[in-house]
């Protein structure tokens, strides 16, 4: 019965998008409906070549096939996010490297960057993490059956549908949030089936309490839901186009954008991966959080200031200034909180220092920590608007974004991975620690180079542009402040180009680990726990 | 610390703490959205804004699409160097008919708000085609392939629709009804334009002045440089300032 429903839907799936691709408007429309059809082809055949096997035994125990599998998503769609970092980057040094080709211009393939490290590497991340943690602190199997299968499938299908979208010129055009309505109809699905997942995990819990790494993943995903919602509000031109009109216009959805792409920071970066730190970190240095009293202030001081300080994204716009100023304040009160994460994550270590000189993947999350807490030093700094009128539109945003970026989030990522595999596929130790130790060196280089060199191109782009001479003349022209930028544009992408060779090294280290390459003892079966 | 022991009541209690998250979070954009619609002082009372014409329209959603907004800021501040650079500084009016807003963030290129009108059709068509022909320290594409598609604004009509949905854009029904007949009108200099103006120009009641009618891209056909440059050439020249007196109070 239920896998005839399942035959029928799929079926008219197909023949829907078929029927879509025949009559729609454009090539991104066109091109997604193909890749919907082949998808619900493939669920379609599997689901009929399924009728008539006996129902499986119900599984038990916990549920680690999605997260290996999360966990590969993370590492191939971080390598793809690096590289097209580094791509673009080189394409601002030299503007002809997209070879006369307009779905490889900066312009189509920058959203195709950030959305990959963001959402791709970074959600991939957050999935596959939060479902490992919430089971080992729950000591319950991940509720729904294989409803956490599709959010994983599914995360993947937005994904590909997002990032192809964008090199045919389907976007929004608003930051973060470029996918345009139908892609954000099915991640609103998807992200509603991954809320049910983790809290139906939560309810089962067989621990009285809920771990505090499991009240971020919660915030977390359920902001996110928020965020994308409002934001997302749009009228499509046609059902057989992708192109969508916003709802909102000008300064309130500068306002509306600028929540949302805040906090898409906020609760995405911050948030979700402080809740791996509060995993992860304690694990690996096998100490408890240093204050289970800092961790209640800090989670409820952070989620609550952090939907404010969108406007420092509009200082001395058309944005009324009474908002200006509200989000100034906000940003700069939260650099308390953000700090209170960074004090609780760091001091976890105290009487476990020493493991810094023997263990390269605690030496990676301390340094995440410490790059978390100077971007969070950073953030409420540019959002002074004295400050800030010298900082926006420049490159110094785009440093501080990749110290972030590339620091907190990439390392405690990496640390997380470090740790995950031996244990998601049965091995005592990771293959390489000297390899480890190779990736932390190249990333942190990579980073030292990206930052400092936005540092100088932003803060000197910035002078340059606003420099009179006695006669109170612009000394400048834009196109001197473009040329003078150039070899900090080179220096730029040779520091993205370590990052992904550390990416790289870690990829081999972790593929090696899991077919148990350098093991001293034969893979010890999992018990079911 | 009595409070915090209390806290354990949350921790115990999965829906209660989805429920408390879910409150402490909205408070922020509630204060700082809501009222954006409904304070006077938000959006500036001026002489001469008006909806984009069907052409321009177009040329927006090119622009969209090869994601400008990601190098070009369309928002001027009101700095001195801004003002001297590139104009008077941006009005919340001049982009509220913009859905989505095109604002930006970063500058790798110079700011666009009042780039219509500052160079000719024939320096943008040129630009476009290969920017470092006429900016040598350009670190812009080539967007030779705009000039060679070409345009029919067969769905053009459907644009303006879903702008004026909800009463939105002031589009009116005869604006939407005439949208492919005005999008070849505008450019066509031999065309009859009276329509065209009598519903977006110094005719109809914006306060404004003309539309810009010509070939803007100098081909015979109707391409997608012709919209950009439609749309890039009346970027910041709708609004009369010599009639704009600034509110203290925003």
């Amino acid at each position: 019965m239920w896998n005839g429903i399942k035959v029928i839907v799929f079926a008219l799936l197909v023949l829907g998008a078929a029927m879509a691709a025949n009559f729609g408007r454009d090539l991104a429309f066109q091109v997604h409906a193909i890749i919907v059809a082949a998808v619900a082809g493939y669920m379609l055949i599997k689901t009929i070549a399924a009728i008539g096997d006996k129902p499986k035994p119900k599984p038990t125990g916990y549920m680690d096939d999605v997260i290996r599998w999360g966990v590969i998503a993370t590492v191939f769609w971080g390598l793809a996010g690096f590289s097209v970092g580094a791509w673009i980057a080189f394409e601002l040094a030299f503007p002809d490297l997209n070879f006369g080709v307009s779905y490889i211009t900066f312009g189509r393939l920058r959203p195709v960057h950030t959305s990959a490290v963001i959402f791709a590497f970074g959600g991939n991340a957050l999935i596959s993490t939060s479902f490992y943690v919430v089971q080992r602190t729950t000591a319950a199997r991940l509720f729904g059956g294989n409803l956490a299968k599709f959010v994983f499938w599914g995360y993947q299908l937005f994904i590909v549908l997002a990032a192809s979208g964008y090199l045919m010129g389907a976007t929004q055009s608003k930051e973060y949030a470029e996918p345009e309505w139908y892609v954000d109809i099915w991640l609103t699905i998807v992200w509603v089936a991954y809320l049910v997942v983790f809290l139906g995990t939560i309810y089962r819990r067989k621990e009285p309490h809920i771990y505090v790494a499991n009240w971020f993943y919660l915030a977390f995903i359920v902001t996110i839901a928020l965020l994308h919602l409002v934001n997302n509000m749009a009228i499509p031109v046609s059902f057989l186009g992708s192109k969508s009109v916003g709802l909102f216009s000008g300064v309130q959805d500068a306002m509306t954008q600028w929540w949302y792409g805040h906090n898409a920071v906020g609760f995405f970066l911050t948030a979700g991966f402080l809740g791996m730190m509060y995993y992860f970190v304690p694990k690996q240095a096998n100490r408890p959080i240093y204050s289970y009293k800092l961790s209640i202030i800090h989670f409820w001081a952070l989620i609550f200031l952090y939907i404010w300080a969108g406007p420092h994204h509009l200082h001395y716009t058309a944005l009324p200034d009474w908002a200006q100023t509200l989000g100034m304040v906000m940003s700069i009160i939260l650099w308390m909180p953000s700090w209170g994460g960074m004090i609780n994550g760091l001091m976890t270590l105290s009487g476990a220092w020493d493991k810094l000189r023997t263990d390269p993947v605690l030496r990676i999350m301390v340094v995440s920590i410490g790059f978390y807490g100077m971007s969070t030093f950073e953030g409420p700094m540019m959002a002074i608007k004295t400050v800030n009128a010298l900082s926006h539109y420049t490159d110094w945003t785009i440093g501080h974004v990749h110290s972030g970026a590339l620091g907190w989030n990439g390392m405690i990522t990496f640390g997380a991975l470090y740790f995950l595999v031996p244990k998601l596929w049965g091995r005592e130790r990771l293959y390489s620690l000297k390899l480890v130790n190779w990736h932390f060196w190249l990333a942190t280089i990579g980073i030292v180079l990206y930052a400092a060199s936005m540092w100088v191109s932003g803060i000197m782009e910035g002078l340059m542009w606003r420099e009179v001479d006695a006669q109170g003349f612009l000394v400048n022209s834009f196109a001197d402040t473009v040329s003078a930028k150039f070899p900090m544009y080179v220096v730029r992408g040779i520091g993205g180009l370590l990052y992904l060779t550390g990416a790289c090294i870690m990829a081999w280290n972790l593929w090696k680990t899991a077919i148990g390459a350098g093991q001293t003892a034969p893979a010890a079966a999992v018990p079911a726990e | 610390m009595g409070i915090l022991d209390k806290h354990k009541i949350i921790e115990k209690n999965a829906t209660l703490l989805l429920v408390l998250s879910l409150l402490v979070v909205s408070i922020g954009g509630l204060v700082q959205i809501v009222p954006l619609f409904y304070l006077e002082n938000t959006i500036e009372d001026v002489e001469g804004m008006r909806p984009y014409t069907p052409l321009e329209l177009t040329g927006r959603d090119i622009y969209v699409r090869e994601g400008c907004y990601l190098c070009h800021s369309q928002m001027i501040r009101p700095l001195r160097d801004e003002v001297e650079r590139y104009g008077h500084y941006s009005l919340a009016a001049e982009s509220q008919y913009d859905y989505p807003f095109q604002w930006g963030s970063k500058r790798t290129g110079p700011d666009l708000a009042r780039v219509g009108g500052r160079y000719s059709d024939e320096w943008q068509a040129d630009h476009l085609r290969q920017p470092r022909d006429v900016v040598p320290e350009s670190i812009m594409p080539s967007y030779r392939w705009l000039e060679e598609k070409v345009i029919d604004g067969k769905y053009v009509a459907d644009s303006l629709k879903a702008n004026a949905a909800f009463g939105r854009a002031p589009y009116s029904e005869e604006m939407i009804e005439m949208a492919r007949a005005d999008f070849r009108a505008q450019v066509d200099p031999d065309a009859d334009t009276e329509g065209l103006q009598s519903r977006y120009g110094a005719a109809a009641d914006w306060g404004g002045r003309d539309v810009n009618v010509r070939n803007f891209d100098g081909q015979p056909e109707l391409t997608e440089a012709d919209a950009l440059i439609a749309y890039l050439q009346m970027l910041g020249t709708l609004v009369d300032f010599s009639t704009f007196i600034p509110d203290a109070s925003r």
